[in-house]
């Protein structure tokens, strides 16, 4: 009986890769756990690995490919004593194909892929000079570009973090930095987030302007106290005199199959602290603009990036200084009958749903409130006016999330206007399971935001 | 590269040594080497750490096969740490390290069926599919986990042995992290209270040179990790952790310091983790030729085998067996926990409180 090899996976989020090196050659005999293959992806290499003894039937892709899907078939491996001339032209079901039948990664189902999507249009309502030309870049890519923007222009911005400079970041997000600017200014930190985030702020309070990359926001709670006691206060506690601008940056909120510790959303913990602007774009165009003012904003800002985002491609406008005002929501989509308000990557699930209610006569309004603190109230409540209702989407918990203040000042500022209770969709309110199919059913999806329209539509 | 060092010196040595050390083998004194292991310690450490590492193979191809997902590290290369470790230590003794725990998992005795079901996020888990392979527990192998974040488990570890001083029952807290790990504050917080209230803790740094990308050199300014209590008066020793039986000897005075009331004890453990820091790593922050040369020259289970044959005369078809009998566990485990179902839904709920 053949074996199949398929091409394996790296982790959840990958799609295809490169097949770099085969290690065997067709007709060698093949032991279980020998690496016969290396592929690759922009981010890492892997080995391939035989599961069962056999001989190297047949290479179906050649070394060097790139783009190859996960799951396609690379090569088949003949059983011991099989005719390996036969092998290959019947194979049958085998070990290796039998996977995931289960735990087929489907946990941001409603996600678009990432691959070739139509890349949305970005409507920046007026912030960007008319006949400005649009480049696609990928989120990684425009949080690089802004970062490196900045450094060239301002001597006092620097890049601190773990594996930010010689492994090119643990996302790939500070590429090229250490290349472009050097070990002094791109700093590799030990595992030591409090630390590093003290010593961070301590330089911000002299006057330069740290961007402070945390491996994921996870690990920034070893480091709260510093983002918030030192952080956010010494200005007020100084009477004036000393503020403190600094960044602090990294993927927040779930990526995939990571667990409970790796996978909380920290925007309603940041938004609730007064000394702080908080930050999570949804897009690349977004994520420059905002991360380009953030660095430049004299306060500490918490900038909430995501990491199933970060591959995502948009339009990102070619200026040679594209900057936007934080504390400004953005109209990604208008409508009259409800109002979706969303940030990150909640935005993929309420532009989702858009599309689904415009098919049932529903136009909704997506606000995408881009920073959350200061919230961008007066965006929210003029277009609750307009529909008489309003839906929050949010992947974090549901009590005190930032669901729960829209809902709150939504109340308080537009209560008259109401046709119907505003409806928080949130992550489930438990810590992250692993398990696929309990992680899907913890993550808000599109069919609920559609549901909620429905509901407070009475459609 | 003291392992590398240390290792080949032994083993152009050992025949002979161990044959002196076989016939006194009841006695604590020291030979040139590690005190010699016995015949049945050798064939028990041979198949514990063979147990880890074709599970950790089998792992690493079902992650490929996307049956496994999200992070996942293998321990695969630093199997004689936690069996040497275990060798020396008593029921009742704690384990608690970090999210590279599998092989800790199995040498507490752990159910391979159970762990491997875990990690393809099944009812039949040890979390029930609700923890992944970075958060396993069990009560009943007193294994604390399985942690996510770096250093956390180094004050827990601490909290174990705080409750065994507490009830003074005898018990000992082994507390495993890595070379990274160790640059965490909290670790030196907890070296000062351990010492202070005299605990009784084995602090076991395993030393793999690498956090990540991160060779140990870029990220700590003292590399010599068992000097990491010095200012709280913690002893420490540097063990070659490729080496079970050196293992073991540095456990049994360690756990013995930790027994007799004198507080805690640090062993870094010089070891090498062969794969990638999780399944994805872009592998280019050592060479090729480091990882095949570790493999090749100071193999943990190699060496054990080597011993078997040269000064145990153990058949290479009674060696088969042990294999064989090791590679049905594996393909049993991995065989329920690809048809182990998912957990019920109402799962989601459960477990919050209690
Ligand atoms: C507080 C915290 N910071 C960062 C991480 C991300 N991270 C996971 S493992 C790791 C490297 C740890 O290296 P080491 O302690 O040497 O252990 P090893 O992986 O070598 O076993 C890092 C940085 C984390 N999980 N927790
Ligand atoms: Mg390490």
């Amino acid at each position: 009986m053949s074996i199949e090899v398929l091409m394996p996976a790296l982790s959840p989020t990958m799609e295809k890769g490169n097949l770099s090196k085969w290690l065997k050659n067709e007709g060698d005999a093949i032991k279980p756990g020998d690496v016969i293959a290396e592929i690759e992806t922009d981010k890492a290499t892997m080995e391939v690995e035989a599961v069962d003894e056999g001989v190297l039937a047949k290479i179906l892709v050649p070394a060097g490919t790139n783009d190859v899907p996960v799951n396609q078939l690379i090569a088949i491996i003949a059983a011991e004593g099989e005719d390996v001339s036969k092998a290959g032209s019947a194979p049958t079901a085998a070990p290796v194909a039998v996977a995931a039948p289960a735990a087929a990664p489907a946990v941001h189902a409603s996600v678009p892929a990432t691959a070739h999507p139509d890349i949305p249009a970005y409507d920046a309502s007026g912030e960007i000079p008319h006949g400005t030309e649009m480049v696609p870049q990928t989120m990684r890519e425009a949080l690089r570009d802004a970062m490196a923007e900045e450094m060239r222009s301002n001597e006092s911005v620097f890049v601190m973090g773990e594996e930010v400079a010689e492994y090119q970041g643990a996302y790939k997000i500070t590429q090229g930095l250490l290349q472009e600017f050097g070990p002094r200014r791109v700093i590799d930190t030990p595992i030591t987030e409090h630390g590093f985030a003290g010593i961070a702020v301590g330089a911000a309070l002299t006057g330069l302007r740290p961007v402070l990359e945390f491996m994921t926001f996870n690990f920034a709670m070893q480091a709260i106290d510093h983002i918030i006691n030192s952080a956010a206060k010494t200005l007020y506690m100084s009477g004036g005199q000393m503020g403190c601008p600094i960044v602090f940056r990294g993927p927040n909120g779930a990526a995939a199959r990571v667990g409970a510790q790796h996978s909380q959303d920290y925007s309603a913990w940041y938004s609730n602290v007064p000394g702080l602007l908080v930050v999570s774009p949804s897009n690349a165009a977004d994520a420059k603009g905002l991360l380009k003012a953030a660095i430049r904003n004299p306060n500490p800002v918490v900038f909430l990036e995501n990491e199933i985002l970060y591959g995502q491609t948009g339009m990102v406008p070619k200026m040679d200084d594209f900057v936007l005002p934080i504390g400004k929501a953005r109209i990604a989509r208008t409508g009259k009958d409800v109002t979706i308000v969303s940030f990150s990557i909640g935005m993929t699930y309420a532009l989702k749903a858009a599309e689904e209610l415009a098919t049932l006569g529903i136009e909704a309004e997506v606000i995408d409130l881009r920073t959350i603190r200061p919230m961008d109230v007066d965006t929210i409540i003029a277009s609750v006016r307009k529909t008489g209702r309003c839906i929050t989407v949010e992947e974090g918990w549901p009590q005190s999330g930032i669901g729960s203040e829209i809902s709150a000042q939504v109340m308080e500022k537009a209560f008259d206007y109401l046709d119907a209770p505003v409806i928080r969709i949130t992550g489930k309110d438990v810590p992250m399971p692993y398990a696929a199919n309990l992680e899907k059913l913890a993550l808000p999806n599109v069919g609920e935001v559609v549901e909620a329209a429905r509901a407070v539509t009475y459609r | 590269m003291a392992v590398a060092a240390k290792a080949g010196s032994q083993n152009k040595s050992s025949p002979g040594k161990a044959g002196a050390a076989r016939g006194a083998r009841s006695l604590t004194r020291r030979t040139n080497g590690p005190v010699a292991l016995s015949k049945d310690e050798e064939v028990s450490a041979y198949r514990d750490m063979l147990m880890i590492r074709r599970f950790e193979e089998k792992a690493g191809q079902m992650y490929g096969m996307g049956l496994i997902g999200g992070f996942c590290h293998l321990y695969i290369g630093q199997e004689a740490v936690v069996v040497g470790m275990q060798m020396a230590s008593a029921k009742g003794d704690q384990v608690i390290t970090g999210y590279r725990d599998h092989g800790h998992m199995l040498a507490c005795g752990m159910d391979p069926k159970g762990v491997m079901a875990e990690l393809t996020g099944r009812s039949g888990g040890l979390s029930r599919g609700k923890g992944g392979s970075m958060h396993m527990f069990s009560v009943e192998s007193n294994f604390y986990g399985g942690h996510g974040i770096v250093g956390a488990q180094v004050s827990l570890g601490t909290g174990l042995a705080f409750a065994n001083h507490y009830r003074n029952d005898g018990r000992v807290s082994m507390t495993y992290f890595g070379d990274g790990a160790a640059n965490q504050g909290q670790v030196y917080e907890c070296f000062n209270m351990a010492e202070l209230w005299k605990l009784p803790v084995v602090y076991v740094i395993e030393n793999n040179r690498y956090a990540m990308g991160t060779a140990v050199s870029r990220a700590s300014a003292q590399t010599d990790f068992s000097k990491r209590g010095v200012s709280f008066n913690i002893p420490g020793e540097q063990v070659d952790g490729m080496d079970v039986r050196a293992v073991k000897e540095a456990a049994e005075r360690a756990i013995q310091w930790c027994r007799d009331g004198k507080g805690p004890y640090i062993l870094e453990m010089q070891t090498y983790r062969y794969r990638g820091h999780s399944m994805s790593d872009p592998a280019k922050y050592r060479s090729k030729d480091e990882v095949q040369k570790m493999r090749e020259e100071h193999d943990p289970i190699e060496q054990v085998r080597r011993r078997l044959i040269e000064e145990w005369k153990i058949s290479e078809d009674e060696l088969k067996a042990v294999d064989s009998h090791v590679r049905e566990i594996v393909n049993a485990a991995a065989d329920f926990a690809t048809t182990n179902p998912e957990p019920d839904p109402s799962e989601l709920y459960t477990d919050i409180l209690r």
